[in-house]
């Protein structure tokens, strides 16, 4: 082991395999840090080789959380579980209105997995971290026999810094606000089910899997009065705007004609039977502002390229059970509702 | 998109519901035929629209809410079995069977595979040449060429290892079923037109004039809704009792030939067991005797499972259009999609799901 083969690691001949021994703490392993994990992630709280990452509080509040990935297939049109898996914690971070500064990135590794999709992941977490402002500090490997595991499973946790006094919450969500969304639905679940190859859907549907940070350091910089910011990941906008209306008990409106929903998205949403507001999405988030500062902060969300089709798609109407109801273009109206599990392709 | 937004304008479709209004003197009932129509009907609120007279009643239209309990079950214990993948469209895999669905077999071990198509289970099958591939075959005339083109084509290319569940159900049957009812409602009927879209709707026409009662061939969008129940009733306040087409865009007089030729090649009209209705005759399709082999009843040896339905569930009298969901005494509180009794609440299209997904305006909490 020297010096030198940290900054210029032996590309290791394609074809090689991941092994139990990778994750066993011996030589293997120390090889596979130095070559694939350190120089990607090159730091100098890495570096340092502790078993954790020591270093000074960014603020004064900090936000904390931890997301696990297991994407199939692991590359995507649009993404893959690695930049997934820095996108998906720092938007949890971003969503507490704190600025992303450290991550650590726990993999799960399959035996036999070519060392070169790892490379590849790695390097896309890397990628995505430089994109958002953070550094991967702590990490972990394991390996699981072949056959337990779907090549590599992603578990990440964050830390970020709040340097505000606003208590961005679903709690501090009030009859009268106005309810923002960052852009069109359903790109991440529409692309993840065409490349799953088993249904054999064609689209041209890219994830819209993004780092949200920016914009909401431009929503919050535009002074409006932030109440709660929430990314629209599993369950899509319906679960999203159920669960704050059932939290605070106040009922809601929204208005589908504003909701945004690309063509190849219906398209594909039209031929499975499928609702883009219960879609996936990887780079979308609703907010909930003072009414008073909902052009004010749409503006602000419109200025980022990330948020630039922001819209504005309903209102937290008035004390209740926390219904929510959707207005439809034809004129009616009808409850909204989570769905009981998966949505599943229908029949005809 | 082009092809949708045009049969979705909110302008136009208030000027049908306003031509609705003034064509209509007095009540009447019509059924919409097929589930994909209900739930139209349910997500852009059209009944809403209508004047208070006209009543539409939702029809048993739906694949998966006729799929008798018993063949459920069957389907479970084949997909049980070791070495077996079991291939569905997506939609039955949440239909309870008398012990668990098809979801939880797969937890439970199992190898069931969503696909789009048909074809897609021979793929399966021969690219597992080991294995037995089933796949289930359901719904009504519109899926049915595709299950026989798999089925010529598993025999075409010599692919032993695949077989069918069929559960193919013809729409003309269960329209007379309703009509011959004594306590039939139903005045007028929207006919299904992806169903016709294959078949024709010439084996509506005595129909019509059996039971004097008008159909209207029917689209799926807002406006092809609209426009059928303005057509429908239109002949009602003159008296007339036809076979019209509205969805003219799609279906033919004599439907899609080749499509009803492949059918008629592959499978033969069977009598078939109704979820919630019981035995219909003729109402179905099997394998005609030269495809027996692909018969997956016979192979896997399952034709001996014999359930009944329960007695709470009243998804037969809702597919009749006798009750609506909301007068269930189980709706919402024993039965509720996470829950279901019957089928009804489980597919996108099922009537209880429907009004569950788009009507839940009760309080939470409250039953």
């Amino acid at each position: 082991m020297t010096e030198t083969s940290i900054s210029c690691p032996l590309p290791a001949p394609p074809g090689d395999l991941v092994q139990m021994a990778h994750g066993g703490g011996g030589r293997l392993m120390n090889t596979l840090l130095r070559t694939v994990f350190l120089p990607a992630f090159d730091n100098p709280l890495l570096a340092a080789a502790h078993d954790g990452a020591a270093f000074p509080s960014p603020a004064r509040r900090l936000a904390f959380t931890t997301d696990s990935y297991v994407v199939r297939p692991l590359f995507f049109p649009g993404g893959d579980i690695g930049s997934l898996a820095v996108h998906g914690t720092v938007n949890d971070l971003a969503m507490c209105g704190a600025t992303p500064t450290s991550l650590s990135a726990g993999f799960i590794l399959e035996e036999g997995l070519p060392l070169e999709t790892l490379r590849r992941v790695v390097r896309s977490m890397a990628a995505a971290a430089a994109r958002a402002g953070v550094a991967i500090v702590t990490g972990d490997t394991k390996v699981v026999e072949r056959g337990k595991g779907d090549g590599v499973y992603i578990c990440t946790a964050g830390i970020g810094a709040i340097d505000h006094e606003l208590a961005i919450r679903p709690g501090s969500v009030r009859a009268g606000d106005a309810i923002l969304l960052s852009g069109d639905l359903g790109r991440h679940g529409v692309a993840i089910l065409a490349a799953r190859s088993e249904l054999a859907m064609e689209s041209e549907v890219e994830s819209d899997s993004a780092p949200l940070a920016e914009p909401v350091r431009a929503l919050l910089a535009s002074g409006a009065e932030v109440h709660c910011l929430r990314d629209l990941t599993r369950g899509g906008l319906a679960a999203a705007a159920i669960e704050i209306a059932e939290f605070c008990r106040i009922d809601a409106r929204l208005d589908e004609g504003a909701i945004p929903v690309s063509d190849p998205v219906r398209s594909a949403c039209e031929l499975l039977g499928f609702d883009p507001l219960h879609l996936a999405n990887e780079g979308r988030f609703a907010a909930w502002v003072a009414e008073k500062d909902a052009d004010r902060a749409l503006a602000a969300l419109r200025s980022c390229p990330a948020t630039a089709g922001a819209s504005r798609i309903g209102t937290m109407t008035r004390a209740g059970h926390g219904t929510v109801t959707l207005r439809i273009p034809m004129g009616a109206e009808r409850a909204l509702d989570m769905l009981a599990g998966e949505q599943l392709p229908r029949i005809c | 998109m082009k092809y949708i937004d045009e049969y979705r304008d909110p302008a136009a479709a208030r000027g049908l519901a306003r031509a609705i209004e003034k064509v209509v003197t007095r009540p009447w009932k019509l059924m919409e035929v097929c589930g994909g129509q209900t739930n139209t009907i349910v997500r852009f609120g059209l009944d809403g629209m209508l004047p208070a007279g006209v009543t539409l009643l939702h029809g048993p239209g739906c694949p998966v809410c006729v799929t008798p309990l018993e063949l459920i079950d069957r389907a479970l214990a084949i997909a049980a079995l070791p070495g077996v993948i079991f291939v569905s469209f997506g939609d039955m895999l949440r239909v309870p069977g008398t012990r668990g669905d098809l979801l939880g077999a797969r937890a439970a071990g199992a190898d069931v595979r969503i696909v789009l198509s048909p074809l897609d289970a021979v793929r399966i099958a021969q690219e597992n040449p080991s294995r037995q591939t089933v796949f289930f075959g359901v719904g009504f005339e519109t899926t049915a060429p595709a299950t026989a083109l798999a089925v010529a084509t598993a025999e075409r290319d010599g692919v032993s290892n695949f077989s069918l569940l069929v559960s193919h159900v013809l729409v003309p049957p269960a329209i007379e079923a309703i009509m011959g009812s004594p306590t039939n409602q139903v005045q007028g009927f929207l006919a299904a037109g992806h169903v016709c879209t294959v078949m024709g709707f010439t084996e509506y026409e005595p129909i019509a004039a059996r039971y004097n009662v008008p159909i209207v061939v029917t689209g799926f969008e807002p406006l092809d809704i609209l426009q059928g129940v303005l057509l429908c009733v239109t002949q009602l306040e003159e008296g007339r009792a036809v076979v019209e087409n509205q969805y003219s865009r799609s279906v033919r007089r004599d439907g899609n030939l080749p499509a009803r030729t492949l059918v008629e090649d592959v499978f033969e009209v069977i009598p078939r067991k109704w979820r919630g209705i019981g035995e219909i005759p003729a109402s179905g399709l099997g394998l005609r005797p030269r495809f027996a082999r692909f018969d997956a009843e016979s192979r896997f040896d399952v034709a001996s499972i014999r359930t009944e339905e329960p007695p709470e569930c009243i998804s037969g009298l809702v597919l009749q259009g006798l009750r609506t969901p909301l007068e269930c005494p189980a709706f919402g509180t024993r039965c509720t999609p996470e829950r279901p009794l019957g089928a009804t609440m489980v597919s996108a299209e099922g009537a209880c799901a429907a009004y569950y997904r788009h009507r839940r305006t009760a309080p939470a909490g409250a039953p």
